[in-house]
């Protein structure tokens, strides 16, 4: 063969693959192609062990910052020496179904913020006191307890309005290649899914269970964290903590796992 | 030191075998991890959990570097009478944890 | 670096992808030998016989940093007959010994749950003490997966 012919056959086969490999997420909405009764959270993917230590609330160990997000509740912080409690009760009446719908458009910011932000606005603007840091025992402690008064309802968030430009910004995330491996979201989660990877399944990559406990981590973590985890993990920097980036995917996520119970805190791999 | 979650029933019948479940916060650190800088991280674990019945003690467990981070320990006891069950965990710095329920057996 | 490194550098080659995993876990190794001292340690010059000891491990662990044990072993738990004490060990740890549980007849019943870290794919081995002063012991193979993707 011709050095030629077998350059013109080298074109070909790449522009065959490089079509085949970008047609992710070609379906009637882009990046949400999983069909609705496939549509299964993170807990399917895990062993039976790790989902009986997710079942069992004294086995979850997600609950021992749960203990404490129900204690941060009821002290007084900040300049105004108020607690969560003095404002929003109890949390099981006040707060239940607050984390299914967040992220959420936030009028006072204008922009969509994460269930993380919203905790930290009220320390700032309510209590007069500093905001929390991503991955702190106290933030995870509140995001954890308010979250858990929503588990086992459907994730709902709202993607229409003053949110769909954040909307469609997560979903441009999703669907973008990045990274050293140059890999999309898509790419393992829409496409790959339930396949093996060195011996585990790839999930479908919802976030209905965070903030989690990993095992991997030892410790309970946020969704950031996690999707951090992602983006070293094809080799791509990651964006700092509460990067608008990560709140728009987190958005986006929100609307592809829709219908999924959330779970925090779940427990994972 | 820690939150701690236990579950055990607070009543039962004389000479029931009931089970003790406990949940305790603690990172477990091995002694065999480096931090990014390469410097290794001290051991810190806890090493050390009791538990006595109206004082006397029922079980015990000694732990090492392998319990896994916040540690999960179940085990029996013989609901003998009534009175308060007293659970004490104690790590490498001799920080402990005490936590009491109390039982009533009939 | 030791064989696990290696083989994780030739399945990485293999699927296209340069992948190094941080070493978490220690370069000390303990071996069937040390476990062995640690066994010893346990029983003195008594024999160790097999069975009555039951371990309750998933036979493959998504994570070695928690995989969940329960140890049974057989025994009325009376005054007269009972598990004095329950010893877990591993073959392959950079320790050898997990936890070491004191029972007695107050127990009611010879089990105990926990979560074990287990450093990579082995053997996990429980000894029980028995009132009588004999030992038995049980054992259960685990195999550990590593992670796919390297993260932090």
């Amino acid at each position: 063969m011709s050095a030629r012919r077998s350059s013109s056959l080298l074109a070909i086969t790449l522009l065959v693959l490089g079509m085949a490999l970008s047609v992710s997420g070609q379906g009637p909405e882009r990046g949400d192609a999983i069909r609705a009764e496939d549509k299964r959270s993170g807990y399917s993917f895990v062993s039976p062990e790790t989902r009986a230590m997710q079942d069992d609330d004294l086995a979850n160990p997600g609950f021992l910052w749960v203990l404490e997000g129900q204690e941060i509740w009821r002290t007084s912080a900040g300049a105004a020496g108020k607690s969560c409690a003095d404002c929003h009760q109890e949390a099981p009446a006040s707060m239940k179904g607050v984390a299914a719908r967040y992220p959420a458009f936030d009028a006072r910011v204008g922009r969509v913020i994460n269930l993380e932000q919203r905790i930290n606005g009220c320390r700032l603007q309510r209590q007069q006191a500093p905001a929390l840091a991503y991955e702190s025992r106290e933030l995870l402690a509140l995001t954890a307890y308010v979250a858990l008064q929503s588990r086992g309802l459907p994730v709902q968030a709202t993607i229409d309005g003053p949110a769909r430009a954040s909307f469609e910004a997560g979903r441009a995330e999703f669907l973008m290649r990045q990274g050293q491996f140059n890999l999309s979201c898509a790419q393992c989660h829409e496409d790959h899914w339930r396949q093996q990877l060195r011996g585990l399944p790839i999930s479908q990559g919802h976030g209905n269970a965070y903030p989690a406990y990993r095992l991997e981590w030892q410790t309970l973590g946020s969704l950031q964290r996690r999707l951090r985890n992602c983006n070293i993990a094809v080799r791509a920097e990651p964006y700092p903590y509460g990067a608008q980036e990560y709140v728009n995917l987190e958005l986006f996520l929100a609307w592809r796992a829709r219908g999924l119970p959330v779970e925090t805190p779940g427990v994972r791999r | 030191m820690a939150k701690a979650l236990i579950r055990m029933p607070t009543e039962a019948k004389r000479g029931e075998v009931v089970e003790v479940k406990t949940l305790i916060s603690h990172p477990m650190e091995t002694g065999y991890r480096r931090d990014s800088m390469g410097q290794p991280i001290p051991r810190h674990i806890i090493n050390r959990f009791v538990c006595t019945y109206n004082g006397q003690e029922v079980f015990r467990a000694e732990f090492f570097p392998a319990i896994a981070a916040n540690p999960f320990l179940s085990f029996f006891t013989v609901a003998t009478e009534t009175g308060e069950v007293v659970m004490q965990w104690t790590d490498d710095q001799g920080t402990t944890q005490t936590e009491t329920v109390r039982i009533t057996v009939t | 670096m030791g064989k696990v490194s290696r083989r994780r550098f030739i399945m990485s080659a293999a699927g296209g992808l340069a992948l190094l995993r941080p070493a978490l876990r220690g370069s000390a190794e303990a071996s069937p030998e040390s476990a062995a001292a640690a066994l010893k340690a346990i029983r003195g010059e008594a024999p160790i016989r097999e069975g009555k000891v039951t371990l309750d491990i998933p036979p493959i662990a998504e994570n070695g940093n928690s995989v969940p044990l329960t140890v049974s072993v057989e025994s009325p738990m009376s005054t007269a007959e009972h598990v004095r004490s329950i010893h877990v060990l591993t073959e392959e740890n950079p320790l050898p010994n997990v936890a070491h549980f004191t029972l007695g007849p107050r127990a009611g019943k010879a089990q105990v749950s926990t979560r074990i870290r287990l450093a990579k794919s082995q053997k996990v081995i429980a000894v029980a003490a028995l009132s009588d002063g004999s030992f038995w012991s049980g054992s259960a193979e685990v195999v550990i997966t590593l992670a796919a993707c390297v993260e932090e």
